[in-house]
């Protein structure tokens, strides 16, 4: 006799309970502690803060710790506690030019104010793994600099002096909020920006790409990339003036594209922006080339028909959340939407086969 | 501030609005049926079913038109106390407020657009709904009867779905609804408005 | 728990998807924007329904959910689990007990009253999307009701296969005005559209709300000559011997041998209660559970 299927109930805790087994691993091996995650794997810490937008570096590596280093899945799980969390208010626009820098380099210009600084970059590190670090050592002693104190000047702002890149529309208008209001197309650059730098760091990177080999081509130099720390101000009604609340690690990059000009602006650079939390560079200098591909409109460029000039393509599918939750529930039951189809395609077999054999069908 | 203006809220607002929300629900699904709706005690000259409506559905983020009577100081404090809500011109209005006579005329209300049709006003109106009328539609299994402040306005406003405006009827603890999908008609043999 | 507020949303957020419902209400069959949250179960997995649900719940409700038809997959277990936990509402596998049902790809067997509601979770609320990806043309198409597109992918079916090969999400048409996705039920349910109790239909993912108004006119698109057919399997359920009811078919063994049986559980299981058994069933004692 038959029995239905039953027991979705217990088996759903007996996943968990196996679940919480696999992610401590080897109990004979130590256990991870949060801070060990925040300060020794400090890159997916920065990249769960930026896809998940929310800058708490401790929740971060918990949200790691808890996924099993599966980022996304950590992301996720910022991200479904940030919704629950009260809104006090909006700070200030943080200013970079304050930033104190980590990293600094500028590939248009050999040097400027403010220097070329490498700082903490895999960049001329030769991939061979290394073998030391297999053994539990010593830490590195790190010569110490003197701190700049002064700001340091953002690179675009010495070609906008002279005219020769666009210069940025200076607005008071309170840009909207991605996680607050249904998406509208056309939307606008806050926005997209918003989702550029929540948007999953390989959609991002793919988008930016396929721009440098040719989909909608707009040559970007690197005019600045920044790392640093830049302090947070909220205004407080009651005080009548803005106090620092905190200071976030921040990565900004600007880039120098190419414009021949049109008929009606002479001939002149233009810009694209990235800005992401913690030190994240791969991403916003991705950002910065989507973003410049998806201005098209606004710089009086064709439309090619490149993916990444197409605001709606880029906007609805670079949120990681979005896509591999909509992407994994093909693994739940579709038991009914099948038998339906079973049932057409038995149907739609049958016509076709007395159509094309009636005799032999009919012997049958 | 005044002490009255920090009274009548809900007592418990997650299980009040629940409550609140589902009545007015029903009665936007099924025009011409009445629901209590209470929780709330507002100044004068709202209806208790309007206080509650309005603290059910709006804040800060729903621009809201006070008319006639109801624009007064009381009932701006009691808003700006509990609620939150922009206080707007007809014109830019999300929902208003008001007696029949105070919202007219309707033309100043948004209908919504042809590709936003949700993009319109949703109007509360007290008092007194004195016409009969006939109303058939969704939400109306063959037709149903229902006390209208008139007939005319929502003949018209019927003829412009998609778009259109939605309407809630409150009197005391009790609410009704208009969604612009009903097509409101003179019962038939009546030939005057005259009392039940 | 206990730290999250009444069915889990603030009240803010309840408060905007309430708007929503009611303007879904008043344009039945018009998908409605919405700011939705993210829920704490992945987008994809019903964080539409799940946020319709909680605007709509009270306390005093009695929530049942079905993923299939049935109260015991996985999926409707854990969303059963979540209202269970943050909204403390009583909960059935009963449909003729529950005021409101979440669901996904069913509609109940049962006739559902005045005074239930059914909560669809809805993957892709547009109806036109796989005709057309880009939102801005399908809104536009939406506001000229210009749905031409629509019936040549129906007609090119016909003229392919011989018939409409469209056997789940069939399109509908509300009250005469917006073409509308049912959400994935089989045809076989779309009849029963029109009906007594108020149908919420929530997509997160894609930040849409629509609903449709009891005994609202909910029309299957077809053509004179091919018109709409409710099919289901050609068997009768092997454990009650329901003929009328939608059927999940199993494979039971090597040989590829096939049972089917009623895709909703508690039809199923009330019938066998009642003393109908299928080919293959036995009859349920009338006190089982």
């Amino acid at each position: 006799m038959y029995v239905a299927v039953k027991g979705g109930e217990r088996a759903i805790d007996n996943a968990h309970a196996w679940l919480a087994e696999e992610r401590r691993g080897d109990p004979n091996v130590a256990d991870l502690s949060i801070a060990q995650i925040r300060e020794q794997l400090a890159l997916a810490v920065n990249r769960v803060m930026a896809e998940g937008s929310l800058y708490d570096p401790d929740l971060a590596a918990l949200a790691i710790k808890q996924a099993r280093g599966d980022l996304i899945e950590a992301i996720f799980l910022i991200r479904a506690y940030r919704t629950t969390l009260p809104r006090f208010g909006a700070t200030e626009p943080v200013e970079t030019e304050a930033m104190s820098c980590d990293r600094r380099i500028s590939a248009t210009f050999k040097d400027a104010p403010g220097g070329q600084v490498l700082g903490p970059t895999f960049d001329y590190t030769h991939r061979l793994l290394d073998f030391a670090l297999e053994a539990e050592g010593e830490s590195p002693k790190v010569a110490q600099g003197a701190a700049r104190r002064e700001p340091t000047p953002h690179i675009t702002e010495f070609l906008n002096k002279e005219g020769l890149i666009q210069t940025e529309e200076v607005s008071d208008e309170e840009p909207g909020d991605l996680t607050r209001e249904p998406l509208e197309l056309p939307s606008n650059r806050p926005l997209r920006l918003q989702a550029l730098t929540r948007g999953d760091e390989g959609f991002v990177l793919s988008m930016a790409y396929s721009t440098q080999r040719g989909y909608a081509r707009n040559h970007a130099f690197v005019g600045e990339l920044r790392i640093g720390k830049v302090a947070v101000e909220m205004e407080i009604p009651e005080l009548g003036f803005a106090i620092e609340v905190g200071e976030i690690e921040l990565t900004e990059c600007e880039t120098v594209n190419q414009f021949q000009g049109s008929k009606t602006e002479p001939p002149q650079f233009t810009r694209g922006y990235g800005l992401v939390f913690g030190q994240s560079e791969r991403k916003s200098i991705s950002m910065a080339l989507v973003d410049r591909a998806l201005r098209w409109e606004e710089l009086g460029e064709d439309n090619l028909g490149a993916p990444a000039q197409d605001e709606e393509f880029v906007l609805y599918h670079s949120d990681n959340i979005q896509a591999t939750g909509f992407l994994e529930h093909i693994k739940l039951p579709h038991y009914v939407d099948f038998q339906s189809e079973l049932e057409l395609i038995r149907k739609l077999r049958r016509e076709a086969m007395e159509t094309t054999n009636p005799v032999q069908e009919a012997a049958e | 501030m005044d002490a009255e203006v920090l009274k009548g809220g809900f007592a418990d607002a997650p299980v009040d609005a629940a409550h609140a929300f589902r009545a007015a629900m029903t009665a936007m699904a099924r025009p011409g049926t009445v629901h209590t709706l209470h929780g709330a005690q507002p100044p004068a000259p709202l209806s208790v079913a309007a206080g509650t409506l309005i603290l059910t559905l709006c804040d800060p983020d729903t621009p809201l038109h006070l008319a006639g009577d109801w624009d007064r100081k009381e009932v701006r404090a009691w808003i700006a106390f509990h609620v939150g809500a922009p206080l707007v011109t007809a014109e830019a209005a999300m929902f208003a407020l008001g007696d029949w006579d105070a919202l007219a005329p309707l033309t100043r209300f948004a209908i919504g657009t042809p590709e936003y049709p949700d993009r319109s006003a949703t109007l509360i109106v007290e008092g007194a709904t004195p016409e009969r009328a006939v109303l058939r539609g969704p939400g109306i299994k063959d037709t149903v009867e229902m006390g209208l402040p008139e007939i005319a306005a929502f003949q018209l406003n019927a003829t412009l779905f998609p778009l259109g405006l939605d309407f809630f009827f409150t009197s005391g603890a009790q609410v009704a609804a208009l969604p612009r999908t009903t097509k409101v008609s003179v019962p038939s043999g009546a030939t005057s408005v005259e009392a039940a | 728990m206990s730290n999250y507020n009444f069915a889990y949303l603030d009240e803010q957020t309840k408060r905007m998807i309430r708007r929503a419902i009611l303007k879904g209400l008043a344009i039945p069959g018009y998908q409605v924007p919405f700011a939705s949250r993210e829920m704490p179960m992945p987008y994809g997995w019903g964080t539409g329904g799940v946020q319709v649900t909680a605007a709509t719940l009270t306390p005093e409700d009695t929530l049942k959910v079905i993923d299939q038809g049935a109260d015991d997959t996985t999926n409707a277990v854990s969303i059963r689990k979540f209202f269970e936990k943050t909204a403390g509402v009583a909960t059935s596998e009963e449909t003729a007990q529950a005021s409101v049902i979440q669901t996904r790809h069913r509609i109940p067997e049962e006739d559902l009253r005045e005074d239930q509601i059914l909560v669809y979770q809805v993957p892709i609320p547009e109806p036109l999307r796989f005709l057309e990806p880009s939102e801005v043309e399908t809104r536009k198409m939406h506001s000229l009701e210009e749905y031409g597109l629509m019936h040549v992918k129906l007609y090119e079916d016909i003229a392919k296969h011989g018939a409409i090969a469209t056997s789940y999400a069939y399109p509908v048409k509300v009250e005469g005005r917006y073409v509308m996705d049912p959400s994935p039920i089989p045809k076989f349910d779309n009849p029963k559209m029109e009906m007594a109790g108020i149908q919420l239909f929530g997509a997160g993912r894609e930040q849409r709300i629509y609903a449709v108004p009891p005994y609202c006119k909910v029309v299957s698109l077809d053509f004179d000559d091919y018109p709409f057919e409710a099919s289901k399997a050609d068997h009768a359920c092997d454990m009650c011997g329901a003929t009328d009811s939608y059927l999940d078919e199993v494979i039971m063994d090597d040989a590829g041998g096939r049972l089917f049986v009623c895709s909703d559980t508690d039809y199923c299981a009330g019938r066998r209660r009642a003393g109908h058994v299928g080919a293959q069933g036995v009859a349920l004692a009338e006190d089982a559970a």
